[in-house]
């Protein structure tokens, strides 16, 4: 079984179709999974670049998105990448194929084209992909965009730049290797010749395309852009109010929909009486979904549909609706509480092997001093400030959607799988997204809108409530971990056992998975890499009663906490401290070798040999945390502590430091985090930075609040008041990021910012208080 | 009948009086700077001003805004220049930008009444808005921008 989870990897041209998708040919789909080569660049038909400008002229987005030149298209267009489009009069269009949900990809992606084609960023148009496999993954998440496709874009930009050179130096009957393109001017400093791209467009659309031996790119010191400070493209259309996102769109004749949904997991309708719902003015008809077949993959939970003429009218017809659902049995009976003894007997049993070094037992046996304890994280929902929401249309057969989504090839695949017909038949028109997080590569919303317009024949909005977001997540999985640590005489850790135990993403794949597929028990499981010489970690198995679906740092972010919690307990057994014990329990410097250990390295999808586990750029990051936020010789007091935590995730190394202050009535707030953070080279640095700004955010709202309940198979949360997450006050007040100067490959940005967060929170609460915290979330603990 | 002014522009509604100030701004007069976010006055996403104070238009029915100025980020400034957009984009506090318009109005009103806030008033006046990208640092920077303290 493959599953998407920031492997991302562009799908070849031959395979784009997908005709009747089922759950297995979901699972087989190359799209988002298949390991193949970034896509070369090469010429486009003109059609189709004609056709993405008109379709973005008629879904307008963002800042540099002017409607009116489409119509100026005209022969002469010229496309060299199916990420870069020249117009005739010179205008260059930059496609975005990721979807922006904050992280700023829309942005640096098109960026690096710009800069490495060396044209003026002001006068770059930014446009928006619609859902197509010749763009190669659009699968956004896994905190890969960058990663992934930074070399096509340089690719594209140097391709084009050549070919431009070229023509113009036909033009003008010089040798091509004296003619540059420098900001949107082509030069010729021996004649003094320059004269806009415009007039070499129609010249090099006439051009072979060079191969990529023949392409110069430019080195770092001569980038303009790359690694400066830039504002992302919609930065004003935020500020005055005019970004459009999903829950902004808007069709003629639109209807509304509000959608009741089965309150247990896999239910389905028994009785509905709508009499009351549809007397609600405005309210024009309710429509029963048809509930789906396991397993779930992106399908909509089923329920009952009330259409009307506004938001409003339908969610207020909606609360008016009775429904008698015929319970499922196999999860009425999902209690949290209940199931916590249920992952802790999971974990207390031998499970699945994941990794094996030495011999556990027999070290474990011997050795001198012993530390046996047990963490748990709880279920936790997204929680995006934009709840999800689509615009459906369907029309003659096809459907077009317009959707705030992480992956508009899943889009096409999952409606069109719903209502019959090929992906093709689907466009999916991306918006900006408000926030992501991992719900939004989901898209059985997106699913309900085209069902509900193809039963009402009109487009259709379904708007989820934030009861809806929070209910009827997919939830990030509740976990529970045993560690059982040997110490020898020295206080070495000499033999360590790390078990985990969570209802696996996987079974929303493969229902009934009980075991994490390779991405999970590869997040934090399986490569930890101190170098402790009898280490086994295990999966435990674990039953799913809700859909479960990636958050923004996924497994990461119980496992760090585990790891790293039991590190810091096993430094204070030593009389020691995190960081002194961590530089002397991660070994010397190099490259940790998981097959040694019968591992095969997930490694976010990445071969080992370009990103290797690298044991110093850890032990760098760590020691330069430790540094700046004075943690050697910060003075612990009870109402005013530190702890710390570093962390290799998604390719990238990251430690960061937390700051607590206790006041008297055991209030805790954060003054400060500092964050060191070696992610390779960077495209824009700010939008980095500020990615580990809302790591720590995120890391807090977690570590102190955050947790999902179920009673009776029901989510007992609903809204910001039962599920809070971070405000202003609560937050660190301070966060001071340092980008690690690197020349190594791109790593991740996103997510690894965020797994440090809870552990080095708990550990500074121990050091202020001596209760150590092994349950999320702190605040069911009273400090004082 | 409600008689209103959005933004400086007389409006008539006669529908229904209980329906909430967002759902109008938004479905009706497809203001859709103003943003839904909890319904529940919580997460402060759909703020706007009415006769210049911050109000969560998510649960203000539109008869409660009858005869007062509503004022949608939209009609903040002619030009998008408001110290607080202008500060906003100096300090690139957006990351997704959902909840900014929400926080960029809470701010607005803040300023029009305490031009040089003191850092508790900042959190006070700030910790009814959520951003779940967490900008907060930024969020507060940007006013101490706009109000010019430091």
């Amino acid at each position: 079984m493959k599953i998407a989870y920031g492997t991302s990897f562009p799908a070849p041209e031959n395979k784009s179709e997908i005709a009747g998708l089922t759950a297995d040919s979901y699972q087989q789909h190359p799209g988002a999974y298949a390991e193949v080569e970034t896509p070369a660049v090469f010429k486009v038909d003109r059609r189709d670049f004609l056709g993405a400008i008109l379709s973005a002229s008629a879904f307008v987005l963002g800042a540099n998105l002017a409607a009116g030149s489409a119509t100026a298209a005209t022969t002469t267009t010229w496309q060299p990448s199916v990420y870069l489009g020249f117009q005739p009069d010179g205008t260059v269009v930059i496609t975005a194929h990721r979807s922006e949900m904050g992280t700023g990809s829309r942005t640096s992606l098109p960026l690096v084209v710009a800069d490495e084609l060396d044209v003026d960023w002001k006068t770059v148009r930014v446009e928006q992909a619609i859902g197509d496999t010749k763009y190669g993954s659009q699968n956004t998440d896994g905190s890969c965009s960058v990663r992934d496709f930074v070399a096509a874009m340089h690719q594209t930009g140097a391709t084009a730049r050549l070919m431009l050179e070229r023509a113009a130096a036909q033009k003008w009957g010089v040798p091509a290797n004296e003619v540059a393109l420098r900001m949107g001017k082509l030069t010729h400093d021996a004649s003094k010749r320059s004269a806009p791209i415009g007039e070499f467009v129609a010249a090099a659309a006439a051009l072979p395309v060079p191969a990529k031996t023949e392409l110069h790119f430019k080195s770092p010191s001569e980038y303009r852009y790359i690694g400066k400070d830039i504002a992302i493209v919609d930065q004003h259309n935020i500020v005055t109010g005019k970004a459009i996102y999903g829950m902004d769109a808007k069709r003629p004749g639109m209807l509304y929909a509000a959608i009741e949904r089965p309150p247990v997991y896999d239910s389905k309708i028994k009785n509905v009486n709508d009499t009351e719902a549809l007397q609600v003015k405005g309210v024009m008809k309710t429509v029963q979904l048809p509930p789906f077949k396991q397993p779930h993959l992106f399908q909509q939970l089923g329920g009952v549909a009330v259409l009307a003429d506004s938001t409003y009218a339908a969610m207020q017809g909606r609360k008016k609706l009775k429904v008698d659902w015929d319970v499922n049995p196999a999860h009425s009976s999902f209690n949290s509480a209940g199931y916590k003894q249920e992952l802790f007997a999971s974990v207390h049993k031998a499970g699945k092997t994941v990794r094996n070094r030495g011999n556990f037992e027999t070290a474990f046996d011997k050795a001198a001093k012993k530390l046996e304890v047990d963490y748990y994280v709880p279920m936790l929902a997204h929680a995006a400030m934009e709840p999800p929401v689509a615009v459906a249309e369907f029309k003659d057969g096809k459907v077009e959607a317009w959707c705030p989504t992480q992956d508009p090839q899943a889009v096409q695949q999952s409606v069109a799988a719903a209502l019959g017909i090929t992906p093709k038949d689907v466009t999916a028109n991306v918006t900006l997204l408000g926030g992501g997080f991992g719900r939004k590569s989901k898209p059985d919303y997106v699913v309900e809108a085209a069902l509900l317009s193809k039963a009402s024949g009109k487009p259709v909005k379904v708007v989820w409530t934030r009861e809806d977001d929070i209910r009827f997540d997919y939830f990030h999985s509740v976990a529970a971990m045993h560690m059982k640590g040997g110490l020898d005489s020295s206080g070495k850790l000499e033999s360590w056992l790390f078990r985990s135990a969570f209802p696996p993403i996987a079974s929303t794949f493969a229902a009934g998975t009980e075991y994490g597929a390779d991405f999970e028990t590869g997040m934090g499981l399986n490569e930890i890499l101190f170098d402790v010489p009898h280490m086994r970690a295990e999966n435990c198995p674990a039953k799913n009663h809700v859909r479960q679906g990636w958050l923004r740092a996924v497994c990461h972010l119980f496992h760090a906490f585990a790891i790293h919690s039991f590190v810091d307990e096993v430094a204070h057994l030593n009389n020691s401290n995190y960081v002194d014990y961590f530089l002397k329990t991660i070994g010397p410097d190099r490259q940790v070798d998981l097959t040694k250990d019968g591992v095969k390295p997930w490694n976010n999808g990445q071969s080992t040999e370009t990103f290797p586990l690298d044991t110093g750029r850890l032990r760098r990051v760590l020691e330069q945390c430790a540094q700046k936020s004075g943690y050697a010789k910060f003075a612990n007091s009870k109402n005013r502590a530190i702890g710390i935590a570093g962390h290799r995730s998604f390719l990238s190394y990251v430690a960061s430091a937390v700051e607590i202050a206790i006041d008297a009535q055991g209030n805790l707030t954060i003054p400060n985090v500092w964050t060191v953070a070696d992610v390779g080279q960077t495209v824009m640095p700010d939008r980095v930075r500020a990615q580990f700004e809302g790591a720590a955010v995120f890391g807090t709202s977690l570590a102190l609040m955050g947790e999902i309940t179920a009673d009776s198979g029901r989510i007992t949360q609903s809204n910001f008041h039962n599920y809070p997450v971070a405000r202003l006050k609560q937050a660190p007040q301070k966060i001071d990021v340092t980008i690690v100067a690197s020349s190594a490959p791109h790593a991740g940005v996103g997510e690894p910012g965020a797994p440090v967060i809870a552990p080095a929170l708990t550990a500074a609460i121990f050091n202020a208080t001596g209760k150590r915290i092994r349950e999320l979330p702190i605040r069911q603990t009273k400090l004082v | 009948m409600i008689e209103l002014s959005v933004n400086g522009q007389p409006r008539k509604f006669d529908g229904d009086e209980d329906l909430p100030l967002l759902w109008y701004l938004r479905d009706e007069l497809d203001l859709t700077g103003t943003k839904f976010g909890c319904g529940m006055g919580l997460c402060g996403a759909c703020t706007v001003h009415l006769n210049g104070e911050a109000v969560r238009s998510c649960v203000t029915p539109i008869k409660a805004a009858a005869a007062k100025r509503i004022t949608t980020i939209e009609g903040l400034s002619a030009t998008g220049t408001h110290p607080c957009q202008a500060a906003w984009e100096k300090h690139n506090v957006a990351q997704c930008g959902y909840c900014q318009s929400g926080q960029i109005m809470q701010a607005a009103a803040l300023l029009a009444k305490t031009p040089k806030p003191t850092d508790a008033q900042i959190d006070n006046a700030m910790d009814g808005n959520i951003c779940r990208c967490g900008t907060y640092t930024r969020i507060r920077a940007a006013i101490k921008t706009a109000a010019g303290v430091k």
